[in-house]
């Protein structure tokens, strides 16, 4: 039993992970109907700016305000980086056939993993790019004391319980942006017909760019809490992450935010279980027996609804 | 007529072609030996990609995968037959009949994997399969790394020396003659038709997910040829040879010479290979610079170098062969790139 309820506390962890990027391709797919393929290496650079504010500012001891600092911070600064993306590589695409854009995508996303890998330009005060090589992300928050607690004989860590906490308040953010305010009423406007939303006075381009910052945002917060409880970061392991978010992204039914948020939770659970039970050598393969099992029998995800194609 | 007609264009190039390649085979250089390998491979690897990518408009990223698995079928059936002698014929010619057999094994295998692969994912839509295939690659992979049957991360070396000129250039030719005989087959036409617009094919008959799984299962087999002759090249087969940076390759060729452009596949696959050994010494701005090539080239220019076109469009090859069944087939519609809008109905 105590090991049932370890599988679930540690798969909840990952699920959050996998959410949080799962949000951010769900409304970019949303709006566009483009996988936006880049998205896990944004959330590579969400903990990569993490690393770097660190090092720059936010006071050398572990603290509430440093971690608030680096968190916001690397939002931003992914926000910025996912406004500068849809700008200039998928913008201008947008009337081309839908493989140009697919394309574009793939060459952003290879241009991240593999520009960060290259040797350092800047030297002082931090390295950039990165390198090949793993760098570990500095602690955020001291708990003093205990580093982990006790779930009913399952033991969590205090770091990653917060990550749930940040995770979930995330969610609950979006949740209230996109159902609740006039920005989320327009990107749902948006969603349904770009080109009637427009001719309601809806500004198409600024909103698409919004949701971009938005889901990049929520891509970085994703990239602290892991790196936080796992700090090994290097410029390619945003590509699994990304596509395991992907398939949980399938999973929940793409363009719904609910789908996603769900579809996390639940890849992040039967992984552990599945892991966990058998053998874990193959725990990378899991999401994808997950992924064909879903596109088998309900491609359309557990909240998707099934379309019909038109001409 | 018609039909001794086709059988001779087939084989024409292998009776033009295994001269020379025997001819180039005896006086090359070790040295460039390699090199030249690894040409004809990358020639095999993208013009097959080009089946499923160019002629059928879907995407696929998991082509080193399915090398992964031709490698390693082949370079079992090789390592395991090594000291085994065919009866009644001298060692040579009994190694090489024992390569033929790996090498067609490893199509095989790799033909089965794009069926279990393709028959879920090609249900889907084109950008789906992107993302799905590249997922697929890197579990094979992955797979591959657990099994202590394979040898896991350190893979399985000491395989016999078995790959040549001749086998490469007559699988280079045996991919092109496949691409180019496909393309003006009725399969072909109906590919096309997938490409040009998926919902009208299936409306005027076409079973769209089965002639795109068969596309698929082609392209893997002769990506699993591929991989079994660059296994018996450099005499090894790892993991890391097949990672997903060999499948972006491919696709950079293949969307760099044209969508659908055998010519054009393998002009790249030759051009990147040779820039790519001539460059040895900024290797580590290669996948930046494919990068920056992909993102440029869809914007400055989405139908790759010849688009949809080929060398045999050419008036002058046409004048030159006066051959009226290839007047007819003509450039085979736009590149899936090409600059058309089929964007979403009503996205801006």
């Amino acid at each position: 039993m105590i090991e049932f309820l370890q599988h679930f506390v540690n798969g909840l962890s990952v699920g959050t992970i996998y959410a949080l990027i799962a949000l951010g391709y769900t409304m970019v797919y949303g709006v566009l109907k483009l996988i936006n393929f880049a998205h896990g290496d944004v959330y590579m650079v969400g903990a990569f700016s993490g690393y770097y504010l660190g090092i720059i500012g936010g006071g050398g001891e572990p603290s509430f305000f440093r971690a608030a600092y680096v968190t916001l911070g690397a939002m931003i600064l992914c926000a910025a980086l996912g406004f500068v993306i849809e700008r200039f590589a998928y913008r201008p695409l947008r009337h081309r056939a839908r493989l140009t854009a697919l394309i574009t995508a793939i060459g952003v996303s290879f241009l991240l993993e593999f520009g960060f890998q290259l040797s350092p330009w800047i030297r002082t005060p931090v390295q950039f790019p990165p390198g090949p090589s793993p760098r570990f992300f500095p602690a955020l928050i001291d708990f003093g004391g205990e580093p982990s607690i006790d779930v009913f004989g399952a033991t969590m860590t205090k770091i990653d319980l917060l990550g749930l906490g940040v995770a979930l308040l995330l969610m609950l953010v979006l949740q209230f942006i996109v159902f609740r305010t006039r920005f989320g009423t327009a990107m749902r406007a948006v969603s349904f017909d770009p080109q009637v939303a427009g001719l309601m006075g809806i500004p198409v381009n600024r909103i698409i760019s919004w949701t971009f910052m938005l889901g990049s945002a929520l891509a970085a917060a994703a990239g602290i809490i892991n790196a936080s409880s796992r700090p090994k970061i290097e410029p390619l392991f945003g590509l699994i992450p990304g596509l395991k978010a992907f398939v949980a992204a399938v999973l929940g039914g793409i363009g719904s935010v609910p789908g996603a948020m769900a579809g996390g939770m639940l890849l992040g659970l039967t992984e552990e279980y599945v892991a966990g039970y058998t053998d874990s050598s193959y725990r990378d393969a899991i999401a994808f027996a997950v992924l064909i099992l879903v596109l088998l029998f309900r491609p359309a995800g557990l909240f998707g609804r099934a379309t019909v194609e038109k001409v | 007529m018609a039909r001794a007609l086709a059988v001779l264009r087939s084989v024409l190039p292998f009776l033009v072609g295994l001269p020379i390649l025997f001819a180039v085979q005896a006086v090359t250089p070790a040295d460039y030996a390699l090199i030249l390998v690894s040409v004809g491979v990358n020639v095999v690897l993208a013009v097959s990609l080009n089946v499923v990518n160019g002629f059928t408009g879907q995407f696929s990223l998991g082509h080193a995968g399915f090398m992964a698995v031709g490698a390693y079928t082949a370079a079992k059936i090789t390592t395991g037959l090594v000291g085994v002698d065919l009866p009644f014929v001298a060692q040579g010619v009994s190694d090489q009949v024992v390569f033929a057999l790996a090498l067609s094994a490893g199509m095989g295998t790799a033909a089965l994997a794009g069926f279990l692969v393709g028959m879920p994912s090609l249900r889907l839509r084109g950008d789906y399969l992107a993302i799905v295939t590249l997922g697929f690659g890197e579990i094979i992979r992955s797979i591959i790394e657990n099994m202590k049957f394979l040898g896991q991360a350190t893979g399985l070396s000491g395989l016999p020396p078995r790959t040549n000129m001749v086998w490469v250039g007559v699988s280079a030719i045996a991919t092109v003659v496949m691409a180019r005989r496909l393309a003006v087959s009725t399969q072909g036409r109906a590919l096309f038709a997938i490409r040009e617009d998926e919902v009208a094919a299936e409306a005027m008959g076409v079973d769209t997910t089965g002639y795109k799984v068969r596309a698929f299962v082609i392209s893997a087999a002769y990506a699993g040829l591929a991989g079994a002759l660059i296994s018996h090249a450099i005499l090894l087969a790892t993991p890391k040879m097949f990672t997903f940076v060999r499948s972006i390759e491919v696709v950079v060729m293949v969307v760099l010479g044209g969508l659908g452009s055998i010519t054009g596949s393998v002009l790249a696959a030759c051009v990147l290979t040779i820039a790519l050994e001539l460059l040895r010494e900024f290797q580590a701005y290669r996948m930046v610079v494919y990068a920056l090539l992909l993102i440029a080239l869809m914007l400055l220019r989405p139908q790759g170098i010849f688009g949809t076109r080929e060398l045999w469009d050419l008036a002058i090859v046409r004048r030159l062969f006066r051959t009226r069944q290839l007047a007819a087939t003509g450039p085979a519609g736009a590149s899936p790139t090409e600059v058309r809008d089929d964007s979403t109905k009503g996205a801006v």
